[in-house]
Order: structure tokens, then sequence, then C-alpha cells
């Protein structure tokens, strides 16, 4: 009691006797027994191949919360091991309140062989503060079993704009409750869905030296007057507003949703968590696209830790994030307890031998039909990724409003909307630099 | 009973020395037990009287800690940070009224303040008018009475989040109950929280609903004090069902009207949980309140503690105004 309750949360303790405590995020919640029994699993071999380190898991869910992030950090309660999706790397790193773990890269076996750009995220001024261990761009995610009973063939997804608004409209035409396309309005997801939509067009969403907003261009208004036609022309997106990630993922999981923008793990959460079927659904590439919003996610060390913990920590990374066969990558173990292995939902290593062992890995291990996300593997190859725009999850709150207006108002004024947005957000990225 | 061990001479305070003879009036800052006795010389009068009540001081001690602890403290430490930029690891900055210029020029800032009068109002509406009208009802009772008062209670006993989730059914555009019953009565469906003219409202409605039961309690305890003879002088007169609430009624529960009115503003004007919870301050702004915008600040564009501190600065002195009037009134009618 006395060593897990009362130090268990400072980071910076470290017990005498030669042992190093740390703890860790994301461990798999109650409500997943068999991820949680693995994830217990790992952390007693990691603790038998390494004696003296003491390791204890935190499972809040979901593991990163940005509302929580600083005051949890300032009030010496953040996991010596943390995880960052990549949207908050800039905030994180610029507010120091990373740990630069340059001095342990030695502890990453693999380091050598992740993808130089992905690395290039975690990376200021040739010092290294993350380890990254998910990275994929989006695509279109679409119910198959949906397109089938709309007469539309699952094996050829849309590949224009146009096609999409035809599907929507055929699916929604199944009957009520049914949406063609689903889209978010609320939450930073509404303006995270905008920028995935203006960058598949091409545009951008910050001027090139990030300081102003430039996302009030023809292809900003496109992307409104298109949202806005199939909401209020087609009738093809539903009369509910999804105002967060739950709610969309809830609606897809119920089978009712054609399609939506998304990566490869929205297939693995509607799954894992929104009960869904995971022979229903496909992935596409982004139609037309000319980019990719990329997303992914690192693990970071507690600035406040001591170099044991700093160690041990960087020690659990390798062990568990960036093994083959171990942890993550143990498809075998994920086939047995009904994970969706096969979703081609991680490429942080690319062609490297280690991407390949995974590949092999994970695609010998398949329990699900992995013809279903080929057409996003192709596109994929051939679609540039592009990284969130600086002060994402801030332009994110900021274009919801826009979102949730041609959403939710059939007179919405397009052009006054992205003009209040410029405003705002032209004010969020002049602040404190 | 035992006697109190604290305090025996206490002729200082009471009437002694200076006081006439006799029992004289109970001095009003007194909480012990009064007793008459003579006077111990080499005592102060602050002296004798900490002794005397030092038991209440210790009960106090616990109230006063928690409230400096979770109250006070917390209020102090927003204030300075209202005037501070902070990563909560580098030591604060001081910015002057910087974050002040930054929540006024926030396009959603005037639109945050309409939303919050305009939430104020309608809950007012509902939430004064209806739960006066249900302690009318419950008072008139004769059956069941007992049982009804619990069901009128029941939605406080729920956790928000229960009630919250509720609502989210019974307001889902599709097959929602509140649309079904719209369509029972051929009337077209409404979009209720996913529609900028109808989010607000709709938000009223829950609140109204999670909070009544707490309202109509107190009405009803101020109206099973008015005594019996008033209502049947009334009816002697001849008086009818209103004329009986306006002249006896309203009169008799003037006070509780009047604080419940206060306690009301200062409540509704600091609502959060609904708008967090149901719609995220959607669609199009339609349900940002200042509350909200402050927590927006604070933890959705990138940890701005300052300008949510500045926010919460102004909401707390327009809310020290009511709470002002509110202690004027109690002070007026308790005298």
């Amino acid at each position: 009691m006395s060593t897990a309750g009362c130090g268990g949360g400072d980071p910076a303790e470290t017990a005498g006797s030669g042992q190093v405590h740390i703890t860790v995020a994301c461990q798999p919640a109650k409500t997943a027994p068999e991820n949680r029994k693995a994830w217990d699993d790992d952390v007693a071999e990691f603790q038998k191949a390494n004696p003296g380190v003491i390791v204890r898991s935190t499972d809040q869910q979901p593991c990163f919360d940005p509302k929580t992030f600083g005051p949890k950090l300032a009030g010496g309660q953040m996991e010596t091991v943390f995880m960052v999706p990549v949207t908050n790397y800039d905030e994180v790193i610029g507010k120091r309140q990373a740990l630069d773990i340059t001095p342990y890269l030695d502890e990453i076996k693999n380091w050598k062989d992740l993808r130089e750009d992905v690395k290039e995220l975690v990376t200021r001024d040739g010092r290294v503060y993350g380890v990254p261990n998910v990275h994929y761009s989006v695509g279109l995610v679409y119910n198959r079993r949906l397109f089938t009973q709309a007469g539309l063939d699952p094996d050829a997804p849309p590949k224009t704009w146009a096609e999409v608004r035809e599907a929507a409209k055929r699916i929604a035409a199944l009957g009520p409750d049914h949406v063609g396309f689903g889209e978010y309005s609320g939450g930073n997801t509404g303006g995270w869905h905008f920028t995935m939509h203006v960058y598949a067009r091409g545009g951008e969403m910050v001027t090139p030296d990030g300081k102003k907003a430039a996302f009030n261009s023809p292809i900003g208004k496109e992307v409104l007057q298109y949202l806005h036609d199939m909401r209020w022309v087609d009738d093809s997106m539903g009369a509910k507003l999804y105002n967060g990630w739950e709610s969309l993922m809830m609606a897809m999981g119920g089978g009712k949703v054609g399609m939506m923008l998304g990566a490869p793990d929205v297939i693995t959460d509607v799954v894992q968590k929104f009960d869904g079927d995971y022979a229903d659904y496909g992935i596409t590439g982004i139609p037309e696209a000319k980019a990719a919003l990329s997303g992914g996610e690192a693990y970071f060390i507690n600035p406040k830790a001591t170099p044991e913990q700093a160690r041990a920590g960087m020690k659990w990374i390798d062990f568990q994030f960036n093994t083959v066969g171990k942890g993550r990558f143990d498809f075998a173990r994920g086939k047995a307890i009904g994970n969706p292995v096969g979703i081609p939902d991680n490429d942080v290593y690319g062609d490297s031998p280690t991407g390949k062992a995974i590949q092999q890995a994970r695609r010998e291990n398949a329990v699900l039909p992995v013809e279903n996300y080929r057409p996003y593997v192709e596109a994929s190859a051939s679609i540039p990724p592009k990284m969130e725009p600086p002060k994402a999850q801030e332009l994110y709150a900021v274009l919801d409003v826009a979102m949730s207006a041609v959403l939710s108002r059939r007179d919405a004024d397009i052009d006054r909307l992205l003009a209040d947005a410029e405003a705002k957000a032209n004010t969020i990225l002049a602040s404190n630099g | 009973m035992a006697e109190p061990t604290v305090a025996t001479g206490i002729a200082t305070t009471g009437p002694g020395r200076h006081a006439p003879a006799g029992p004289g009036p109970r001095p009003r800052w007194r909480l012990g037990p009064y007793r008459e006795g003579p006077s111990r010389p080499g005592r102060t009068r602050l002296g004798q009287a900490v002794r005397r009540n030092l038991t209440a001081y210790g009960f106090m001690c616990g109230a006063l800690f928690c409230f400096t602890l979770f109250a006070w403290y917390p209020m102090v430490r927003e204030f300075v940070l209202a005037f501070q930029s902070t990563n909560l690891i580098d030591p604060p900055e001081w910015v002057g009224l910087e974050n002040f210029r930054t929540v006024i020029r926030d396009p959603a800032f005037g639109q945050a303040w309409w939303n919050t009068i305009a939430f104020t109002l309608l809950a007012l509406l509902c939430g004064y008018a209806v739960p006066f009208a249900v302690a009318l009802l419950l008072n008139e009772l004769r059956h069941a009475r007992a049982y009804l008062r619990f069901v009128v209670y029941l939605p406080v006993m729920l956790p928000p989040i229960v009630s919250v989730l509720l609502f989210r059914w019974l307001l889902d555009p599709g097959p929602g109950l509140f649309n079904q019953i719209l369509a029972f009565l051929h009337l077209p469906p409404l979009a209720w929280l996913d529609s900028s003219d109808t989010a607000l409202i709709s938000l009223v409605l829950v609140s109204t609903w999670m909070n009544m039961g707490t309202a109509t309690l107190i009405y009803l305890a101020a109206l099973q004090n008015i005594p019996s003879e008033l209502y049947e002088a009334a009816e002697l007169d001849g008086a009818g069902v209103l004329a009986k609430i306006r002249h006896v009624t309203i009169p008799q529960t003037r006070l509780i009207l009047l604080l419940m009115l206060m306690l009301q503003i200062v409540a509704t004007m600091q609502v959060f949980i609904e708008p967090y919870m149901l719609t995220g301050g959607g669609p199009e702004n339609a349900t940002v309140t200042v509350a909200y915008l402050m927590y927006q600040y604070a933890f959705v564009y990138g940890g701005n503690y300052g300008a949510g501190g500045a926010l919460g600065m102004m909401l707390m002195i327009v809310l020290l105004v009511f709470a002002a009037v509110q202690l004027r009134l109690t002070r007026d009618n308790t005298r």
C-alpha cells in the first residue's frame, strides 16, 4: 500500500535498495479483460527480464487527455512513460513537458529502422523527445454490407467526391436512420475532419510560416459547400449532429452509416469498442487525394524522471511498443484473444527490415479479410502524407463552429463562417509565438 | 444534561459591573450558554468569550479549513491567474490585462454572455414558476403526498451524467421520445439539440428537470409554514383559490421567493454541465456559455489558464452583484 499508494504517482521517486519504480500509461481498461491481461502479462515478463525495475500501470482512458495533461504534469501525477498523439507533439515539446531522451536512444533497438519523416516529428534542433510507435494516413472507411444492400459494388469503392455523394444518396435511401456519409461537428473533431477534406483537395490550413490561417480559400468554401449540399440538398447525412469522436463511432458500429473519413484504426475501434463486425468494414484511399492527413502517436518520458527511471522507461517502450513479436506487435497473441489483426493501421517502420517483419507477422496472423483493405494500402503508396497544422487542437475547435453550422442550418452563410473562423484562428496563431 | 465545562464567570459580559442590575438582553455575539455569575478579575472580555466558545470554534475549524482549501484558495488563485501566463511547469509570467483583452476580442465572447443571459432568463421562467406551481399542487393534495414528493425529488438524486444520457435518448432527432410524441400529434419533428434555434431551449428543459426537485421541496416547506388560520379567515371573507394564493400564499412566502430568485440567478448563470455534456457548445456556438468558454480556454485551446481565469473573474463580479442583493434582502427581511 505504501509503495504503490503514496509514492506511486510521483515519477521522481526512486526507491532504495537499487530498485527503480516507474509508472506507465495506457493499460487497457477493465472492460477489455483479455487485452488487460495481456498487458499485465507483459509487465510481469518485463519485470522478470529487468530485475530491479518495478512497473505500475495506469488505465486512464483515453490514455492521453489534453484536459488533464497540464494539471497532471504540474501536480506530479503524470506517469514516467506517457503517450502523446501527433496532434500534441508541438505543444508538449514546446512547453518543455517532455524529457530530452537523446542520451537513452540506445535502449530502442530498432531506432534506426523507424521512418525518418516520423522520427523528424519528435525531433527539435537535433534533440529527440519521443519514440514514435504508430503512424498512418486517413482514407475513406466504408460499410461493405450497406454498399451491397444499396446495390453498390463493395469491391469498387468511390474514387471521386461525386461518386461519394452518389453512393451516400443510395445508402441514405435504404430507409430511415440510414446515414450515407457521417461527419463530425463538435469536440474538435469537426475541425479535424474539415482539415482532412481541405488537405485531400490540395488546400492548406495555415500559411507556410504558420502565422496566419489559410483555410478561408476557394478549397475551404468548396469543402463546406459540398457537405452542406449533401446534408440539405441530398439529405444523405442524417439529421443528427455528431458532437465528438464517440458519437459517430457509435453510429458507425451500429451499422447504419455508409461512409466516413478515417484512418484504419477506425475499424479497430468500431470492432473492439462499439460492437461492429469487422467483416462489414473496408477502407479505401481518400478520393481524388492530393494529400492525406497523417496521424500517429509516440511515447514520451516525464521531464521529472531520474536518469534511472528514464532508462527503465525507455526499456519499457522498446519492449512493449517497438519489438516484433512482443507487446503491441505480438500478433499471434492478438489473434488468440480476438483482436482484429490484419488492419493496416501502422506503418511506422516503413519498408525497413523491422517494417517487413511486422508486415509479415501481421499477414500470417490476420483474422480478417485483408483484401478489404487493399484499396487503402494501394492508394497510400501514392498519396503524400501531410502533417497536422500548428496549434491543431485550437484550430479544430474554431472550425467546429463552421462544420456544425453547415450541418445544422440550411441557410448557413459559408463566407461569413469562414471569415469568422479565420479571424479567431489568426488570433490563436499569433499568440504565444 | 451535563453542564458545559467551559465558561463559568461571565459577569464582565453579562449584566455586571457596567450594567444595570437584573438580567439584561443577551449579547448577540455570544454562542455559549448564558449564565450569570460573579466576575473574575484579571480576565479580558475577549479571553472570556474565546474560552467560553472553544467547543464552537473547534467545530467551526473543520468547515473553515474545507472552505479555505476548496473554495477560497481556488478563488484567490484564479484571481492571480487572470493576470498571468503559465504552462504549469515554468514560473508564471505577469501579463497585466492581456488575458482580458484576449477573451474580449474573441468573437464568441459576446455570444457566450448573450447565451448565458438567455439561458438564465429561460431557466428562471421554467425553473422558478414550475416548481412553485408543483409545490402549490403538492401542498393541496390529500392522497399520495409522500409518494409524489419522492417522485418530484427523484431527478435530483440521479447523477447529472445519468440525466444527461437519458435526455440524449429523449431528444434524439431520429427515434427520440420527444419527436415520437410530436409525430403522434401530427407535428413536424424538431432537431432539439442539433439545431442552433432549439439547442439552448433544450438545455433549459434538461436543466429544469434536473433541478426542479430541490426548489419544489423548499417552496413546499415554506407553504407548510403558513398558518392555516389565514386561509380560513380568507375563506370566511369569500376568497377563491386564486385570491387565496394572491393575498395569503404569495405575501407569506415572499422572502423565500425572493431568496430563491437570487439563488437561481447565481446558480443558472454558471451553467456548465449541460452544454459540456450535451452539445459541446454547438451547434454554431449556440450553447456556448461563459462558464463553458472558460473551460474551452483552459482545456481546449492549449491550456490558456490565464484567459479562463479572466473570464471566471468577469463572471464572478456579475454574480457578486446578485449575491449582494440577496444578502441585502435576507437582512431586510429578517430584521
